[in-house]
């Protein structure tokens, strides 16, 4: 896996130029994508798939603020380990037990307004999260404190994920 | 010039000269041909200027077939040896389609996919697509005077990888150069964006005979992006003529029924549904075989009533790809409806209060689909001065993963990313001493592998004896274009690797393929030799043409001695193609691929740095 950054020539930050990235992966894609070499030989769709295959990766990745970090954080060397550390603040740990009771009691009330104002809330929680990651990462180069946010977000991207599953549950 | 000879009468070598390119809507009811001629796209009728072929195909005792109004009309009469709505069992096990009521065929269990025994015996899905589709080629080539160069056939959008490959293998059997497979709300996404230049984010509802698929798209500047996609692959226009079919058993006390009476009020239960699309009440009358005559009335409401529960189902995967999308029903910009199905008044009115908005009808919803794939064949096979294209930005519908401990799924590809799309995952063993370790591919979105669709099982063999977890093996998922995934596995220790790439288990091979055109020699009207010669030629010939091309615009970036085996293996495909061998061909062509192969990845590698210098200095 390359540097993401360098492959559209951005600044390695979190705080993304959207725009830019966004021009720099259409003028990239365009160039290509196998679209452009459908009639072409196979070594040339080969050598499109592949790039394009790479530009997708890099794009969504850096699109994404929980991969863009991750990203970042590998490029300086601290892997943020969510699979084996799995330790988090007993507060932010009591917060997302109360979460998960209220998503049960939701589901099990087939209640979609409750579910509408938990993920409101998680939302709201994930944006102050990613403010904090910015700030952590781009302003105090605290990378091991970085770390631990990104774990925090991908720990509510997975209840995030359950209440999308309780959504189609009560449908 | 010797290149000249091999042109046949009426077909112009020169390449500036527009290829010949169509866009196929296979549908479960009807399929149709488009092309873009003058700069505009049009379906293709046939010789008595019908735009739609019934997607029905029927086998004679005599060997012969029939397809489309012809097999239609005798659906009723003959019913075990004409198959309507066939789309529905592509890339289906048996399991998948024992629920299938009304269906009166007789299946016969197949390793990969289901079969109908058929009067002509026992044909799979595939063949009897491929039928529909040499039709429509026949069609094509006909009304445009030459063979085709390429065609651009559209699937669901919630096709799985084995729908899909089922597809593209029909598409070859009918003798296509299946150029891409385009999903179908995106191909009218493309019909419909160019039709009126339109920007923003819109939604795509298409309700077709036998599937439901919901996409949302990102229209700019040329751009068309796939943002999340949804549906139903057993849900469409049937089971609303299947819930009119039984409240007519009910309201009548009618008796089971024999097969062609079963037919026959099915069709009737079709004619009540889009005759109610623009009237208020409708009289169904059929007499039949079993002496028994219905004479009932079905008005409107009643109608809503009994088909209120699919029109609900439809909003399931709306809500899906909404919160896929991050999007709230009013950030849509237009909601554009496709699949004659839309047409149903109820149909616009639940999508019409769900986004608040009035749904979008300005495009004919049969053929809208055929026309966005003509528009994206035509920019595929290269018609189309640089500048002038436009980019499709597709994604896979459904999350692709593999077999853990457990019968749990670890997704490798999540639905929604964006294919071209690749990922490697690193396994270990867990015995010691294992020296082999299989693999089970799946998609879907559930956890247990239990609730997905099984695509392929294989095994790595070969792994050097180590102790349980030292081993590393490398398992790389690739999605192509098409939406297809293929897998390999390598183990990369010790510098030993093995490493296998497996294609669905539905898939066909090449041999296979070739098998099955070699079968249907004995009844085609054409010599398949022939033909496959001729192709080879046309695509050896446009292999030639591009590979000078390239030479020519990226001299710097080839070494000398690079250029010359590149020549010689030039040289080669030409004496190949002037000869009338078709295999010899084949490999003439893998040998000239092999040449050009790392100075193609050079010339694509250049491309990007242009593309991003470009933006620089862009941007300064």
């Amino acid at each position: 896996m390359g540097n993401h950054f360098e492959l559209f020539e951005l600044r390695p930050a979190f705080a993304i130029d959207a725009a830019r990235l966004d021009e720099a992966y259409r003028r990239a894609q365009a160039a290509v994508h196998p679209d452009r070499f459908a009639a072409a030989s196979d070594a040339e769709r080969r050598a499109s798939m592949q790039w394009t295959t790479r530009l997708n990766e890099a794009y969504r990745a850096l699109k994404d603020p929980v991969q863009r970090a991750k990203h970042l954080l590998e490029l300086h060397g601290v892997d943020v380990a969510f699979e084996t550390n799995t330790q988090m603040p007993p507060q932010f740990l009591m917060q997302q037990l109360e979460t998960r009771e209220r998503l049960e009691a939701a589901t099990a009330g087939k209640d979609a307004a409750a579910l509408d104002a938990l993920a409101d809330e998680l939302a709201g929680q994930r944006r102050a999260l990613e403010e904090a990651l910015g700030e952590a990462i781009d302003e105090r180069s605290d990378y091991a404190g970085a770390a631990d946010l990104v774990r925090k977000l991908m720990f509510l991207r997975r209840i995030g994920e359950e209440i999308d599953a309780a959504y189609e549950a009560i449908e | 010039m010797a290149l000249l000879q091999i042109s046949e009468p009426g077909q112009s070598p020169a390449p500036h000269e527009r290829k010949l390119a169509v866009g196929i809507d296979l549908g479960t009811t009807n399929s149709l041909v488009a092309t873009v001629r003058s700069g505009v796209a049009a379906v293709l009728p046939d010789a008595q200027g019908r735009k739609l072929l019934p997607s029905v195909v029927r086998y004679l005792p005599d060997g012969k077939v029939e397809v489309g109004y012809a097999a239609k009309a005798r659906q009723a009469s003959d019913p075990r040896n004409t198959v309507a709505s066939v789309k529905r069992y592509m890339g289906r096990g048996i399991r998948d389609v024992v629920h299938a009521e009304g269906d009166p065929y007789d299946f016969v269990d197949a390793p990969g996919m289901v079969q109908i025994r058929t009067v002509a015996g026992p044909k799979s899905p595939v063949e009897i697509s491929a039928e529909v589709l040499k039709v429509l080629r026949r069609r094509a080539e006909e009304s445009l005077g030459g063979p085709l160069a390429g065609a651009v056939i559209t699937v669901p959008a919630y096709f799985d990888d084995a729908q899909r490959q089922a597809t593209k293998d029909a598409g070859r059997l009918a003798g296509l150069n299946v150029l891409r497979l385009l999903n179908e709300p995106t191909a009218a996404a493309v019909a419909y964006g160019l039709d009126n230049a339109a920007e923003g984010v819109y939604a795509v509802y298409d309700l077709g005979g036998g599937t439901f698929d919901l996409s949302i798209l990102r229209l700019s500047r040329g751009i068309f992006e796939v943002i999340a996609t949804s549906g139903d692959s057993m849900l469409g226009g049937d089971d609303f003529d299947q819930r009119v079919y039984c409240w007519i058993l009910e309201k009548a006390k009618l008796p089971p029924l024999p097969a062609p009476d079963m037919r026959l009020l099915m069709m009737k239960a079709r004619e009540a549904k889009e005759y109610l699309s623009v009237h208020a009440q409708t009289r169904i009358t059929a007499r039949l075989s079993i002496g028994e005559v219905v004479d009932v009335e079905l008005d409107g409401e009643t109608f809503c009533n009994i088909t209120q529960t699919l029109v609900q189902k439809t909003l399931v995967p709306v809500r899906k790809a909404l919160r896929d999308a991050g999007l709230r029903p009013d950030e849509i910009k237009g909601v554009v409806m496709v699949g004659g199905a839309t047409r149903m008044p109820q149909i616009q009115r639940a999508v019409g209060e769900f986004f608040n908005r009035d749904p979008l009808n300005n495009l004919d919803p049969d053929k809208v689909v055929a026309l966005g794939a003509a528009m994206q064949a035509d920019v595929l096979v290269g018609n189309k001065r640089e500048g002038d294209e436009w980019l499709l930005l597709d994604v896979i519908p459904l999350s692709l993963g593999i077999e853990t401990m457990g019968g749990l799924v670890e997704k490798i590809l999540p639905r929604n990313t964006t294919i071209p799309a690749g990922r490697a995952q690193e396994f270990t063993t867990f015995k010691d001493g294992q020296t082999a370790m299989s693999f089970h591919v799946v998609q879907g979105e559930r956890e247990l592998v239990s609730d997905c669709r099984s695509l392929a099982r294989f095994e790595l063999r070969g792994i050097p004896p180590m102790a349980a977890g030292a081993a590393r093996i490398r398992v790389e998922f690739q999605v192509d274009a098409d939406g297809l995934l293929s897998v390999s596995a390598r183990e990369s220790t010790t510098g030993i690797q093995a490493s296998i790439a497996v294609k669905p288990s539905y898939g066909l091979g090449d041999a296979d393929i070739e098998r099955m055109l070699r079968d249907s020699i004995e009844h085609a009207e054409e010599d398949v030799h022939a033909r496959a010669l001729a192709e080879s030629r046309v695509e050896g010939q446009r292999l030639i043409e591009a590979t000078r091309s390239a030479m020519q615009a990226d001299a710097a970036l080839l070494a000398e001695s690079e250029a010359k085996s590149i020549d010689a293996a030039l040289e080669a495909l030409a004496a190949a193609v002037a000869g009338s061998d078709h295999r010899a061909i084949k490999q003439a062509m893998e040998a000239l691929g092999r040449a050009t192969d790392s100075f193609a990845a050079r010339r694509m590698d250049e491309s990007i740095r242009r593309a991003l210098a470009g933006r620089r200095i862009g941007s300064l």
